[in-house]
């Protein structure tokens, strides 16, 4: 700048900066890769919004019902990576009734008008049909990057579609999707001249792939460096595969038990030993760990034994999920405890990240994990009988959890189960500053447990609820902090329809849906206020209401 | 009741299953009943929910409450779920279904498919126990087609409780005393039956659980020849 020493007149001066020419402020703005800080930037001033907007190549939806697409290729026309996420997260355990919406197609639109050069699109929990996909291989001549999160709509009919068009293509991962088999070898639709590949991930497609060309496909990508497959390939084929494709550095098997393949690490490691080949085998429990394993994900099979072995061995991991193998015998013939827990909390100085279905717990176990890793950033604990208390001391949870919360200081992501009161939300209303995700079931006893979350956790975004006591009160004496969050999701509470109406009135700018089930095609004006809800979904939105809503949603 | 007090979560099943079945149903449907309540409507919860705080045993809170409310109306069979709990998403939760489908189209690509579609909107899961090992396992009768796929897939289950690796002509072997060992099930009526008398889909049909003991431990059961033990199980 060194305009400094110059200035002119006072009474006419403008501020230097201004005479920068936007080029300038948008080479500037490209070391800002947060997108909080671009729009911090972005709302100094009219220049800096029309340089920042100008130059945005990336670009997050959290809430495809945020803005419309139309606003959102308006406002960013120079994006080349755009991610789309849909449904509330419970969607993922059927509490979102089904046409609910986030149908992925008015976005796929309004990109192929506006975003001619898009490079990447994510999906997450969208409603993604085969059109939509063809429509992305026919708009988008330097198409680079897909990826479907938990979305569903689609078949092989449209990865075909995307295999045939897409002649840049470096990524191709699909996660968690359902996907319909049209019996297309789709694989075989990535013409001969088609070596860009990087990433490819299919774990999550049923049905069957032609080895074969898996193989001639894998052979010929020299840079593809990771490979997930589904559980349709044998593992004698595997090894033949590897062996072929040296390039791979990241191999995952799918959904794959080595219950019943008690050899399955010895014939892999046969395979390609001593490459460094990172290998990940979901639901593992017999395992052959190595000590680089940063992420884990495994079936509550591996027990507490097996925990306090990846406790001793695995002292670089960062991630631990176990799930549960039988999630409704209540009997829990399966050994795994606090204890696992505790044990790798203690020994994994660089966990930050936990997903733990068990069966009992104790405020003590949750004191001493609090104290072993105050770097926890997600902990998810889900004990699976709701109201669990303290096996041992049968009081509430509220001192464990409490003290995850005020030990873990940089906590963004928590969800809380087993017997709790209102006081474990007044700890985290409080102390969990930096808290951007809750999830809470079967907990609390009044409306003052909401009220303690809503008036606390400054950094609230998502905060979604089922099974609990809250009431009106709470959601309409924090409506204005419903504006400063994402969303909230509320089920089997005890909201009135009267409340939503309230709410909805006093705040234009967020869209309040009331879902009912999906039997019942009631409609809501004919309902009183004291009408109890079922669910509840509310979030903001510069769209206004939408108007793709089945007939079991309504917006108050 | 008895039972509701006892932590379930922390029952270990060691050994035998005849023995300690009783006590381990009398536990489950107290534990039921509990679980029952607490998943019924909204309203419910509050109250409950608002007596925990007096009291924070669980059980305890429950029966006032309640007594009145449940008593008559329980069946003791299938718990009522939640819907959507424990968050485990559909994939994850078919998984070990799905899986020892998927084994068998692998292993042994020669042999007969098990039957899919028919069966594979249910599901007959039933307990297995091994004398000797220190937890049960289950597996879905519906998966399999004969006596010969259960009996594979036993062995394959169970392997890792066997010593060496090939066992008296492939059948299992106790891993204790390395005497051979035979599949018993308990029918409809409690009766505890050898496997492989009836035909097989009446099998699918009766069976509650199955047990894998020591032969010596089979006496008083259908009287069976060794002939027969060879070639069933």
């Amino acid at each position: 700048m060194g305009r400094g020493g110059s200035r002119a007149a006072p009474a006419a001066a403008m501020p230097p900066w201004h005479a920068l020419p936007d080029e300038v402020w948008e080479h500037a703005f490209s070391f800002l890769p947060a997108a909080s800080d671009r729009g911090a930037a972005a709302g100094a001033c009219r220049s800096w919004l029309r340089a920042e907007r100008r130059s945005r190549r990336r670009l997050s939806v959290a809430n495809c019902y945020a803005a419309s697409p139309q606003d959102a290729v308006e406002r960013f026309p120079a994006v080349r990576a755009a991610e789309v996420k849909g449904k509330p997260h419970f969607a993922d355990f059927g509490l979102v009734p089904p046409a609910w919406g986030a149908a992925a197609a008015p976005w796929v639109a309004a990109a192929a008008d506006g975003w001619p050069l898009l490079e990447e699109l994510s999906f997450k929990r969208m409603v993604v049909t085969d059109e939509c996909l063809e429509m992305i291989a026919a708009s988008f001549r330097n198409f680079q990057v897909l990826r479907l999160v938990s979305c569903e709509g689609f078949s092989t009919a449209g990865l075909a579609a995307i295999a045939a068009g897409c002649r840049n293509l470096r990524e191709l991962d699909l996660q968690e999707n359902e996907i319909e088999d049209c019996s297309i070898h789709w694989l075989s639709l990535f013409p001969e001249s088609f070596t860009s590949l990087v990433t490819l991930n299919f774990s999550c497609l049923e049905g069957d792939v032609n080895i074969n060309v898996l193989e001639r496909l894998v052979t010929r990508c020299r840079n593809l460096k990771t490979l997930k497959l589904n559980n349709s390939i044998p593992l004698d084929k595997l090894a033949s595969l590897l062996h072929k494709a040296p390039q791979i550095v990241e191999l995952g098997t799918g959904r794959f038990s080595a219950d019943y393949h008690p050899n399955l690490f010895e014939k892999l490691e046969a395979a390609f030993a001593g490459d460094g080949l990172a290998v990940s085998v979901s639901h593992l429990h017999k395992f052959h760990l190595n000590i680089e394993t940063v992420n884990f994900q495994v079936m509550d099979l591996i027990e507490d034994h097996g925990l306090a072995v990846v406790a001793s061995s695995c002292n670089k991991l960062q991630e631990l999920r176990v799930f549960p193998s039988d999630p409704f015998d209540a009997a829990g013939q399966v050994s795994l405890t606090e204890r696992g827990l505790v044990d790798v909390s203690a020994s994994c100085p660089m966990l930050e990240s936990v997903l733990y279905f068990c069966r009992r717990m104790t405020n003590e176990a949750l004191i001493a994990i609090a104290k072993n890793r105050p770097n926890f950033t997600c902990f998810r604990l889900c004990i699976i009988e709701p109201h669990t208390p303290d096996y041992i001391t049968h009081q509430p949870l509220d001192a464990g959890f409490s003290a995850i919360v005020e030990s873990c200081k940089g906590l963004t992501r928590l969800s809380v189960s087993g017997l709790l009161t209102d006081h474990v939300f007044k700890s985290i209303g409080a102390h969990a500053d930096r808290l951007e995700m809750l999830s809470i079931a079967f907990a609390g006893n009044s409306d003052l447990g909401l009220h303690y979350i809503l008036s606390g956790c400054k950094s609230l975004k998502k905060l979604e609820i089922r099974d609990c006591p809250f009431g009106d009160k709470p959601l309409l004496a924090n409506a204005a902090k419903l504006e400063t969050m994402r969303s909230l999701w509320m089920s089997s509470c005890s909201l009135t329809l009267g409340a939503c109406r309230q709410l909805a009135r006093k705040m234009p700018r967020l869209s309040v849906e009331v879902m009912n089930d999906p039997e019942r095609a009631c409609p809501l004006d004919s309902l009183a206020d004291e009408t109890l809800i079922d669910k509840l979904y509310v979030y903001r939105t510069i769209a206004g209401p939408r108007s793709d809503t089945p007939a079991c949603v309504q917006i108050v | 009741m008895a039972g509701a007090e006892v932590d379930v979560g922390t029952e270990l099943r060691l050994g035998l299953p005849g023995g300690g079945a009783e006590a381990a149903k009398a536990a489950k449907r107290g534990f039921e009943e509990t679980i029952d309540l607490k998943l019924k409507l909204p309203t419910a919860g509050m109250e409950e929910a608002a007596a925990v705080k007096q009291e924070p045993a669980v059980e305890k809170a429950k029966r006032p409450a309640e007594a009145a409310a449940t008593d008559a109306e329980k069946p003791p069979a299938p718990k009522a779920q939640a819907v959507g709990w424990p968050p485990v998403r559909s994939y994850r939760r078919n998984v070990m279904s799905v899986q020892s489908v998927k084994n068998k189209k692998e292993e042994e690509p020669e042999k007969q498919q098990p039957a899919t579609n028919a069966s594979s909107n249910s599901s007959a899961f039933v307990k297995v126990s091994m004398d000797g090992a220190p937890y049960l396992r289950k597996v879905d009768l519906n998966m399999y087609n004969s006596y010969k796929d259960l009996s594979i897939a036993l062995k394959k289950m169970f392997s890792t409780f066997t010593t060496g690796n090939n066992m008296n002509d492939g059948k299992l072997v106790d891993p204790v005393s390395g005497a051979d060992v035979v599949t018993t099930y308990e029918d409809k009526d409690g009766d505890w039956m050898l496997v492989g008398d009836v035909p097989w889909e009446m099998f699918v049909e009766s069976c509650k659980r199955l047990r894998i003991m020591k032969s010596s431990e089979a006496i008083g059961l259908a009287p069976r020849t060794k002939d027969k033990c060879k070639n069933k199980s």
